[in-house]
């Protein structure tokens, strides 16, 4: 458990909003932090917000020792977050969960597909893969141009391809049918977003053979195995997404029939 | 630190705070934010003769100051814990209490005789209470005869310390906990979950995958302190309270309401390390009102 001091509070867009913190006593934030991760964070102050709200690692940026959280207000948790003001504290259990694993050939295609505020963990994990020497590409999705969260972080880490929903930019749609998935051959994707979204490229990727990791977002109390309500069926029977992932391959899944 | 001690039955805590069943894991879970060995015990997962998958999910939701769950007993079974767990755990310097389930009285038997040999298991939890499994669990507890039964077969085959715990849909919980004293039980737990529901009014659907499940948190503290307060009034054997307990206060509040120890429970979720600083801020109560011993306390309502 850390206390941590809010730096910034961006509003991205009407729903989203890019929350930057760094630890309250100024120590160093683990190294061990890796994409894939979570943190689950106290809202004080509110009875309708008992739980923890797990929020997934954006960003570890290491020399201004901060960590970059993405937070879409879709209730009682996450609007507290939106309003949290620069000098605010926030008491945080991290790092959780396990992480996304790179292939072990850097010559490897990977593609990193993302909707709405599930981008959020591929940023970071867009950075290790270009840190470690791959050259990653990601598929970003959302239902309006508006929705297309960080893109400019993005490119800085690869070529960036969208669809939106309304055709404002992009190509007009869902991640599913951009142009891309038929003109590449890629390796590997890594897929965080809504389940339909996800299912949909689990399915892709398993009909082209192609290996794929998808970041989870089941619902939890505890966030550390304790509570066993974030369960996920797996081919290793009933797991904790909190520990066992929130990243899974999707061979250990049973979404596809 | 001797002022802390208390003892439920033979069994002698370092101090009465302990974690509840279901929220705790195995204690393993823990290690990272807490030390263990400041606790008085531990109350491990429930534990089933068979292995048990659990309910599908969701298993969750959270309501105003507490949350629903319907985990539905989850665990590997007791051959498992026995080969697996135990081995892991036994040198944790705790009290370590496993809490057992069963959907017959058969199932309860043969699960603790599992149990009895485990030299560092110094004492069962029978859940009678458990709302969220179909067969067995709540209905044992809901009726004296039932609960009689369950505390007989065991108490015959289990000398160690034998608590029972209490479910809290009834009608009169000092006689289901006069029931099973009656039948040899060290000590009663209380309060398991209240049995509730959560709806989500946009898609018209319940929240958990099984419409019902069972309640805790701060929201069931008052009822729980009330049920604390009328079993110490209909028995002898020392009660072990819970319920919504999330710090020192809510501890004390029980010890008064007639509680020798309690268990920390949904808690744990929100702040891992908040057991221990239970420990504390009792130690810190007990010299600002110059109190010699927990002992004290138990039940020491001031009623004019």
């Amino acid at each position: 458990m850390l206390d941590m001091v809010v730096l910034s509070n961006e509003r991205l867009n009407d729903q989203n909003n890019l929350l930057k913190v760094t630890p309250a006593t100024g120590e160093k934030l683990p190294d061990t932090v890796s994409p894939g991760q979570f943190v689950q964070i106290r809202i004080e102050n509110s009875v309708h917000t008992f739980l923890r709200r797990p929020i997934s690692v954006n960003f570890v940026h290491t020399s201004l020792n901060q960590l970059w959280l993405l937070v879409q207000n879709v209730g009682e948790g996450t609007k507290h977050l939106c309003n949290y003001s620069e000098g605010e504290k926030i008491n945080i259990i991290f790092p959780l969960g396990n992480q996304f694993h790179l292939p072990s050939k850097v010559t490897s295609k990977i593609l990193l597909i993302g909707g709405g505020v599930g981008t959020a963990p591929l940023l970071f994990l867009g950075k290790k893969a270009t840190d470690n020497g791959f050259k990653p590409n990601f598929l970003l999705g959302g239902r309006s141009a508006k929705d297309l969260l960080q893109l400019d972080d993005f490119k800085k880490y690869g070529a960036v391809y969208t669809t939106t929903e309304d055709g404002t930019q992009g190509e007009k749609g869902f991640v599913i049918h951009h142009s891309i998935l038929q003109e590449e051959k890629y390796d590997f994707i890594y897929t965080c977003g809504p389940k339909p979204m996800m299912v949909a490229v689990a399915k892709y990727a398993h009909e082209n053979d192609i290996e794929c990791e998808a970041s989870l977002e089941n619902l939890m109390a505890c966030g550390f195995g304790a509570c066993l309500c974030c369960i996920e069926k797996t081919t290793r029977g009933n797991v904790c997404a909190c520990t066992e992932g929130p990243v899974f391959n999707i061979k250990e899944l049973t979404w596809i029939d | 630190m001797d002022r802390l001690k208390v003892s439920i039955g033979g069994l002698e805590l370092k101090n009465p705070v302990m974690t509840a069943s279901g929220t705790f894991g195995y204690g393993t879970e823990y290690i990272d934010f807490i030390d263990l060995s400041r606790l008085g015990g531990i109350f491990v997962k429930g534990t089933t003769l068979e292995p048990r998958d659990g309910n599908n999910y969701s298993r969750m939701a959270e309501t105003a100051s507490g949350m629903l769950n319907a985990v539905g007993l989850q665990n590997k079974g007791v051959t498992y814990f026995v080969q697996h767990i135990y081995p892991e755990i036994k040198q944790y310097d705790t009290n370590i209490i496993v809490n057992v389930s069963g959907s017959s009285v058969d199932d309860y038997v043969k699960c603790s005789e599992r149990l009895v040999d485990l030299e560092r298991i110094p004492a069962i939890e029978l859940n009678i209470s458990c709302p969220n499994v179909k067969e067995g669990g709540m209905a044992f507890g809901t009726s004296c005869d039932s609960a009689a039964k369950v505390v007989k077969a065991v108490r015959k085959i289990y000398p160690k310390t034998l608590i029972v715990k209490l479910s809290p849909n009834v009608t009169n919980i000092g006689e289901i906990a006069r029931a099973v004293e009656a039948e040899g039980a060290d000590s009663v737990s209380l309060v398991n979950t209240f049995l509730g529901m959560a709806i989500d009014a946009e898609k018209r659907s319940p929240k958990l995958s099984t419409i019902t499940g069972g309640l805790s948190g701060p929201c069931i503290k008052p009822i729980a302190l009330r049920m604390v307060w009328e079993v110490y009034h209909a028995v002898g054997i020392p009660i072990i309270g819970m319920g919504g307990i999330c710090n020192w206060q809510d501890a004390i509040e029980f010890i008064l309401a007639g509680a020798t120890a309690i268990q920390v429970g949904t808690y744990n979720f929100i702040d891992p390390a908040a057991s221990v600083k239970i420990v504390d801020g009792i130690s810190d109560y007990l010299d600002r009102h110059h109190i010699l011993s927990i002992d004290d306390l138990i039940g020491n309502l001031n009623i004019d």
